[in-house]
């Protein structure tokens, strides 16, 4: 409930335009300290646009758009962790070296970043694998380590951009529920980019939904579904009843 | 291991099965020995001590490698400032591109009336030709980055300093060996020429003087001295690479 707690972000009516093209038109939406927000839409919604707004690195075009709160102050270099469709990792790193990477350019102190680095390959599952390189890991591990380097500097937010657009459907339920417990884990608020329908709702506690032709915010929705998620809701009645309400905004139905 | 070792084998065994055909074929094919001597003429050539072989080797040795280490300095100089400003690439790739095709060979007779003949002359020769695929192919690597690698850097309010050190320099190496793989080659081959047109000393200039006389043993004999100088080099340069770059990285 608005104003009981302050929002960590705040966006009224942020618009971005690339030259002709409105990119983002009035997407209005709270995103609370520790939730995991979903945007979903697609191809051409703007919701990876978006995502670079709240990255800081593209400035918005109209529009009130606030970072952080009071009690829940936001630095743009330090608070924000980024994880891609690709994993992106640095081939002639290793695990370790390439989770450290965000550290090295914020500068943290050296030993205290590698002690983190070993503990968040732990919390992803990937201990045993520091020394590894990033050829000698499947896909979805490649993810798992893309994820502790968005980590590793202790940001308070995380934007995930399809982060696992790229796995096969099975590893990529297994990454679901994985990241789930990371983010139970970590406590951090979660900006989550995906065009599929089911992952939107299963993951967030909240669905901004995007629409493209004109690229426009069409909805904006909590999923009242309890924690921790199991793959059996996804036959809930309730859970179809969101994905249903989605391909409808979606003009799918 | 016993694969890698079964590999290394049949490439010795390749290497000896020429000159097995070499010499069988100089033997039993009855042919003169001004037109190919064998590999024991060959070796004999080696141990006669008017050919000066130990100063001649070091002549050449040193426009191949003078030559290749100025145009891996240079080209990987010019490809960084490239990546540096936008607008002095714009202005000056075409025209490098335009100038790689040159016949570098035919500047030979420029270089003798710029710089007379000499050791310098053929480590330019050698240098132009070696030039510009090490500038060409790091050129390449420093701008294969991802975008969003990028925008993971700027979302950290990382330096341009630090994508340069981090990411794009480290990211293009394997460019940079692939161009200086084919350089190593190259550079041999411009010190030669450079040595045919013109010069007083060295492994070309020795297989001229030889050639005179018909001395085919000692003109295999300088073949076979530059090939071993080119492997040197190549050597070197992949022995770096393997230091440098992990396995997964190396351009094929």
């Amino acid at each position: 409930m608005p104003g009981l707690r302050e929002a960590f972000i705040h966006l009224a009516g942020v618009r971005k335009v690339y030259g002709q093209h409105l990119a983002i038109s009035d997407a209005s939406f709270d995103v609370m300290p520790g939730e995991l927000v979903s945007l979903v839409g697609p191809s051409g919604c703007g919701k990876s646009t978006l995502l670079k707004v709240l990255a800081g690195l593209h400035p918005h075009d109209g529009g009130e758009l606030r970072m952080g709160s009071a009690s829940h102050p936001f630095d743009p270099a330090r608070d924000v962790g980024m994880v891609f469709q690709a994993p992106l990792l640095l081939k002639w790193r290793r695990i370790l070296e390439n989770v450290l990477l965000p550290a090295e350019i914020l500068g943290l102190p050296a030993s205290a970043a590698r002690e983190r680095a070993y503990e968040l390959l732990k919390l992803v599952g990937l201990q045993g694998y520091e020394a590894k390189y990033p050829y000698e890991l499947s896909g979805g591990m490649q993810q798992r380590a893309a994820i502790a380097r968005a980590l590793v500097h202790d940001p308070k937010l995380v934007l995930m951009d399809e982060p696992f657009g790229a796995l096969d459907a099975l590893t990529r339920e297994k990454m679901n529920l994985e990241l789930l417990r990371i983010w139970k884990e970590a406590g951090k608020t979660i900006v989550f980019v995906t065009h599929g329908i089911s992952e939107a709702v299963f993951l967030g506690t909240r669905v901004v939904v995007l629409t493209a032709g004109p690229a426009r915010m069409a909805d904006n929705f909590e999923i009242d579904l309890p924690h921790p998620r199991t793959l059996d809701m996804k036959t809930h009645e309730r859970f179809g009843e969101y994905t249903r309400r989605i391909y409808r905004l979606l003009g799918m139905e | 291991m016993n694969s890698k070792l079964g590999r290394y084998t049949l490439g010795v065994l390749a290497h000896a099965a020429l000159i097995l055909a070499w010499y069988l074929f100089v033997r039993f094919g009855e042919v003169p020995r001004f037109v190919m001597p064998s590999p024991g003429d060959t070796l004999d050539a080696l141990l006669q001590p008017n050919y000066g072989w130990w100063s001649n080797i070091v002549v050449t040795g040193t426009e191949i490698f003078a030559g290749y280490f100025l145009a891996l300095v240079v080209g990987v100089a010019l490809a960084l400032a490239f990546t540096w400003s936008g607008t002095l690439e714009a202005f000056f790739m075409p025209l490098l591109v335009s100038l790689n095709m040159i016949p570098k060979v035919a500047l030979g007779p420029l270089i003798i009336v710029w710089f007379k003949y000499g050791v310098l002359p053929n480590s330019l020769m050698a240098f132009s030709i070696c030039v510009f695929p090490i500038l060409l192919t790091t050129a390449r690597g420093l701008r294969e980055i991802e975008p969003e690698l990028l925008d993971l850097v700027r979302s950290l309010k990382g330096s341009r300093w630090q994508l340069f050190t981090k990411i794009q320099l480290p990211g293009a190496l394997p460019y940079i060996f692939s161009g200086m793989k084919v350089g190593a080659i190259l550079a041999v081959a411009g010190a030669v020429v450079g040595e045919f047109l013109g010069s007083d000393r060295g492994l070309g200039y020795l297989m001229l003087q030889v050639q005179v006389t018909l001395d085919t043993p000692a003109m295999f004999m300088a073949v076979l001295l530059i090939t071993l100088l080119g492997m040197l080099l190549y050597g070197i340069v992949l022995l770096l690479e393997r230091w440098l770059v992990p396995k997964d990285a190396r351009l094929a």
